[in-house]
């Protein structure tokens, strides 16, 4: 149960030591008892002190103090103990899974799903030649799994296709007025080694659907639509 | 056929605000989805993001088209209707247009 209601909202009734204290905080630190000390230079040393009157022996820091100290204790931050975890991929999506894209240019084709990347999103190609959808990357809730799979058994996908892969490129800084009346047509072209990349990967992808039957390209090739009638929560993908 | 002639959304129809006898709370919308009978079908659409799509007079941004977007946020009543909410209130106007109910955020 919480124990520190709110005064308004993110302010906590009590503070922090209050809270530790109510909390019984103190029971439960790990701290270790500390090990026995090495023996170091003494802190203090005597000093004869001459002088009639004043004379005699003072304990003096071998250490001189330092003259300046903060006025003010500065707070630390509280160290988070948060830990990003990886995003769960759905039970339904598995290497070969058959995919519908539901938004974006690619909307209702279907495509087929390589593997997850690190940043939680889908690697899917289409493949290229079936369909028209290149490798690209996907967010699984912008997806419907369908029950059908293709069988990626052996199929081995580079392991440069990682995130990093699909950065975009930082445009050289042209001046504003100069981009602005850029001729469309000297845009940059597709390099030519991802390309590449594309079919290498591909080949390994279109081999695997022609072994999973004779329809399965044409299946691929066909976008997804509803029709009038159609029921999204009755159909089973 | 390319992916942009794709109907990927259901449709429904903006009913009017959730209201009592005699006030109207215009945060909310009620939606009927088209083929939604039951609570049990409506389940499905839940948390799904919506698009009430309308022309304008004037243009933004070279497009006479905009859109209000939303989501539906839980049932209302045992007949498939949906509760939403939308980013700005549904204008009183739009009652009885026709919105798009898309697929996403998806969960099969």
């Amino acid at each position: 149960m919480a124990r520190n209601s709110q005064v308004s909202p993110y302010v906590g009734r009590l503070g922090r030591s209050a809270l530790f204290a109510k909390k019984g905080g103190y029971k439960k630190t790990d701290r270790k008892p500390t090990a026995a000390k090495e023996e170091s230079a003494p802190a203090f040393k005597e000093v004869e002190v001459k002088g009639a009157k004043n004379g005699g022996k003072r304990a003096v820091p071998t250490a001189k103090a330092s003259r300046f100290y903060p006025a003010e204790d500065v707070a630390k931050p509280k160290a988070s103990r948060k830990v990003q975890r990886p995003t769960a991929l759905r039970s339904s999506i598995t290497p070969g899974t058959v995919l519908i894209l539901l938004a974006g240019r690619f909307r209702g084709k279907r495509v087929v799903f390589l593997k997850q990347l690190e940043s939680g999103l889908l690697l899917v190609t289409g493949p290229f030649k079936v369909n028209g959808v290149p490798v690209r990357r996907v967010n699984q809730a912008y997806v419907i799994a369908t029950s059908t799979k293709i069988d990626l058994e052996g199929v081995q996908v580079d392991a440069k296709f990682d995130d990093a892969y699909f950065k975009r490129e930082k445009a050289a800084k042209t001046k504003q007025e100069a981009s602005f009346f850029a001729d469309p047509a000297n845009k940059a072209s597709h390099p030519e080694s991802k390309v590449a990349d594309q079919k290498a990967l591909d080949k390994a992808i279109i081999a695997a659907v022609k072994k999973a039957g004779p329809t399965m390209a044409k299946y691929l090739a066909a976008t997804f639509s509803l029709s009038k009638g159609d029921k999204p929560h009755a159909l089973r993908f | 056929m390319g992916g942009k002639d794709a109907r990927l959304y259901s449709k429904g129809r903006i009913m009017g605000h959730k209201r009592g006898k005699r006030n109207s709370t215009p945060h909310t919308t009620l939606v009927k989805i088209e083929g939604v009978e039951n609570q049990k079908d409506a389940q499905f659409y839940l948390g799904k993001r919506i698009a009430y799509v309308y022309r304008a007079a004037t243009e933004v941004r070279g497009s006479k088209v905009r859109v209000i977007w939303g989501r539906v946020t839980r049932p209302h009543g045992n007949s498939g209707v949906v509760r939403s909410k939308f980013r700005s209130n549904i204008p009183p106007h739009a009652f009885g247009a026709s919105v798009r109910i898309m697929l996403y955020p998806s969960t099969v």
